[in-house]
């Protein structure tokens, strides 16, 4: 399907032990999709193995980035192509200002000899930055070093914004946040929805969906789908808990 | 760099290993492969050494053969050296050149291939241009001469000015040193001898670029340099070999001289190729109030073993050496640095950062001697290790020996990893792994490297992202 991040059958497998058996997903562009799940469902593991993560074996199945599979292809591969993973733990990387950082990923992103200029990146970067509420001074920092729970996620969100990428998968961004930080990184989320973006929400709770209002919510349990359906169901599931969709997923 | 990386992008084998490129042989002197009292009166005739220079060697030899590698301590590498295997001598001539125009061809095309010519015109105050034994082309810009600088090689320079060459020639690092200083001192060939006169600032860096074109050949440079009181000078030396199947030797001392008052830099890019064993002996002399700083980068070669050092001789001396150092896959480093004090309120410092990468192997050796009756000095040293997968390695080996009260001295050393988690990150944002190792490696030194000279920053920049590339695979 053009147009569209979709996951079908996908079996995944760590150290020998099947995590997702068979799931299936579509996130097409323009749209906000959430996964909620609880903690051991598989849904870290399924940001990680879209993103190529070198841990993971997938056993079955397939990813498809507007109909061409992904699987196989190397992290920044699949990067460039357009998918961006805003991690639950971002990596520290020290010595290496977010300036820097970012600069050499969109290098990456263009031809050799044809760097970005630099007048036309700090523009591009401030008014990201402007609209995620970060201070200037944020860029001369290293990378996540020392960085609070919330700054390392507006620092996602930031990345995500300067990448500008067909397919954005958030994995957990709302944990370790206060409610400012919350609405901060939620805003800037928001700001980036478009008809050239498709969102794949990962969230514990359903909090997070009062400010990043999904199109439609999915429920993983055991590494499948079990139920979806409108952003209602977000509010259901929080009233009745998971076990409620639990039995769903031994039929 | 693996030999699959360069099987697999051929068309990239330059870029990768810039310095793997020779020019076929075709040398005037040779002084064949062995070394014995022969060799040693073949280096003497063809280079016109007075008798006094003949003689030195020749104790310098006897030294050699007496003194045992320091297995006890180095690498068991050392003794895969085999000294009768070596060509000691190889030139096509001993006199260099003034202009480029008359180097010989492939020389000269050697050199620009390395971008020498390039740099002499935009950045230096003069070059000195080594092949093999002898120095191909040497040059100093006429306003830097009229204040008085010399700038030639050790062979001119004992035969010019002989009363301030034999003055300090050996005095800072003595034939016995170690066997690779005597071996240096039988047979030295080329290297530079600088001289600046008091009161005189060099404002652009003086470089020498010592090349080794020839298979199982010994390359021992010289160098000595003169600050004389209140002069400033910056010095670089670059250093490439092609790649060969067999061993070669670069066995160099190098000994500095600041008088009081003086500012000396003397700053050492190398990028051997992974045969070379590098044994270089280099050592500084700092008078009252001078100043003499190491810079020090060591990527490549099989083995190196060096610690630069400064004999803090006058009160208020200052020396400092800031090395990095990066072992790639099947290469040793093993440097450090080493600071005598023996005057009142001298201070040292020492920053040493070194990575390893896959079967790489870094070692730090310091040695920092504050004796008792002095009062006053002040020494700090970091050692920060950075370790790229799980077979690399690293040790420390701090020796600070402080005695008696009213001194300080501080050590901090940290080892960290780049994890693979943040590489993949990396990868996450587009780069490839290649491109996330060189970040994460530029990122360890960056603080360091901010204090170079720029440059030269930029140059170290570009070899690590070469050497990072290639050692993805």
């Amino acid at each position: 399907m053009k147009n569209a991040l979709e996951i079908k059958g996908l079996k995944v497998s760590i150290q020998g032990t099947e995590i997702l058996h068979g799931l299936n997903l579509t996130v097409p562009q323009g749209e906000v999709h959430a996964i909620m799940g609880k903690n051991g469902s598989g849904k870290s593991t399924l940001a990680k193995v879209m993103a190529g993560h070198p841990d993971y074996e997938v056993t079955g199945g397939d990813v498809l980035l507007d109909g061409k599979t992904i699987l196989g292809l190397e992290p920044d591969v699949r990067a460039r192509a357009g998918l961006f993973l805003a991690f639950q733990y971002p990596s520290e990387i020290p010595g290496v200002t977010i300036a820097n950082f970012m600069r050499a990923a969109l290098n990456a992103r263009r031809p050799e000899g044809q760097e970005i200029d630099a007048v036309e990146y700090y523009q591009e970067l401030y008014k990201k930055m402007d609209l995620l509420k970060i201070d200037r001074s944020f860029t001369s920092r290293a990378v996540n070093d020392g960085f609070s729970g919330g700054e390392k996620k507006r620092n996602e969100i930031l990345q995500m914004a300067m990448l500008e990428p067909k397919y954005a998968v958030l994995d957990e961004t709302d944990s370790g946040l206060d409610i400012d930080a919350l609405k901060v990184v939620s805003h800037g989320v928001n700001s980036l929805r478009g008809p050239k973006l498709g969102i794949l929400v990962i969230t514990h709770y359903q909090r997070l969906l009062d400010y990043i209002v999904p199109d439609v919510v999915h429920v993983m349990v055991a590494g499948q789908i079990v139920k979806s359906g409108p952003k209602e169901l977000a509010l259901e599931m929080e009233k009745k808990g998971y076990d409620w969709v639990e039995n769903l997923a031994a039929v | 760099m693996s030999e699959a990386t360069t099987i697999e992008k051929p068309d990239l084998k330059i870029d990768q290993d810039e310095g793997n490129f020779s020019y076929p042989e075709d040398y005037a002197f040779n002084a064949g492969t062995g070394l014995t009292e022969q060799t040693i009166d073949y280096i003497c005739d063809t280079k016109e050494d007075p008798d006094w220079v003949r003689e030195f060697r020749k104790k310098a030899l006897k030294i050699f053969r007496e003194k045992p590698l320091p297995t006890h301590w180095a690498s068991k590498d050392l003794e895969s050296i085999h000294f009768d295997d070596f060509r000691y001598y190889l030139s096509k001539g001993a006199k260099p050149k003034r202009t480029w125009d008359e180097v010989p061809d492939d020389v000269k095309r050697t050199f620009e291939r390395l971008g020498i010519p390039e740099k002499e015109r935009a950045f230096l105050a003069g070059v000195e241009a080594q092949f093999d034994s002898e120095a191909a082309y040497s040059n100093i810009k006429k306003a830097v001469a009229d204040q008085g600088v010399i700038f030639v090689g050790s062979r001119e320079g004992l035969k010019d000015h002989p009363e301030i060459f034999k003055k300090w020639f050996g005095k800072v690092i003595p034939t016995a040193d170690n066997k690779f200083s005597a071996l240096n001192s039988a047979v030295f060939s080329g290297g530079s001898f600088i001289y600046v006169p008091k009161g005189v600032k060099v404002k652009h860096p003086l470089q020498a670029y010592f090349r080794i074109n020839a298979e199982n050949f010994g390359q021992f440079e010289r160098t000595l340099i003169i600050v004389d009181e209140g002069a400033e000078l910056t010095y670089m030396e670059g250093c490439t070999a092609p790649k060969f199947d067999s061993v070669t030797l670069h066995s160099a001392v190098v000994e500095l001289v600041a008088m009081k008052g003086a500012k000396l830099q003397y700053i050492t890019v190398q990028n051997w190729s992974p045969n070379v064993f590098n044994l270089v002996t280099k050592r500084g002399l700092a008078h009252e109030e001078s100043e003499i700083k190491w810079i020090d980068c060591n990527i490549g070669s099989r083995l190196t073993m060096k610690y630069p050092g400064v004999i803090l001789k006058g009160r208020k001396a200052r020396g400092e050496v800031l090395s990095i150092a990066l072992a790639n896959n099947g290469q040793h480093q093993d440097t450090g640095a080493k600071m005598i004090h023996a005057a009142d309120e001298t201070t040292s410092n020492i920053i040493s950062k070194s990575i390893s990468i896959g079967s790489g192997r870094a070692t730090y050796r310091g040695l920092v001697h504050i004796p008792r009756h002095l009062k006053g000095c002040k020494n700090n040293t970091e050692c920060d290790a950075l370790l790229i997968n799980t077979e690399s390695r690293t040790d420390t080996y701090p020796a600070i020996v402080t005695r008696g009260e009213g001194n300080s001295v501080q050590h901090e050393a940290s080892v960290s990893k780049v994890s693979a988690e943040q590489i993949f990150y990396m990868q996450q944002r587009g780069l490839s792994e290649g491109q996330a190792m060189s970040l994460s490696v530029n990122g360890f030194v960056n603080e360091l490297v901010r204090q170079f000279p720029m440059e030269y920053s930029v140059e170290l920049k570009r070899l690590i992202d070469l050497e990072m590339e290639g050692s993805v695979g």
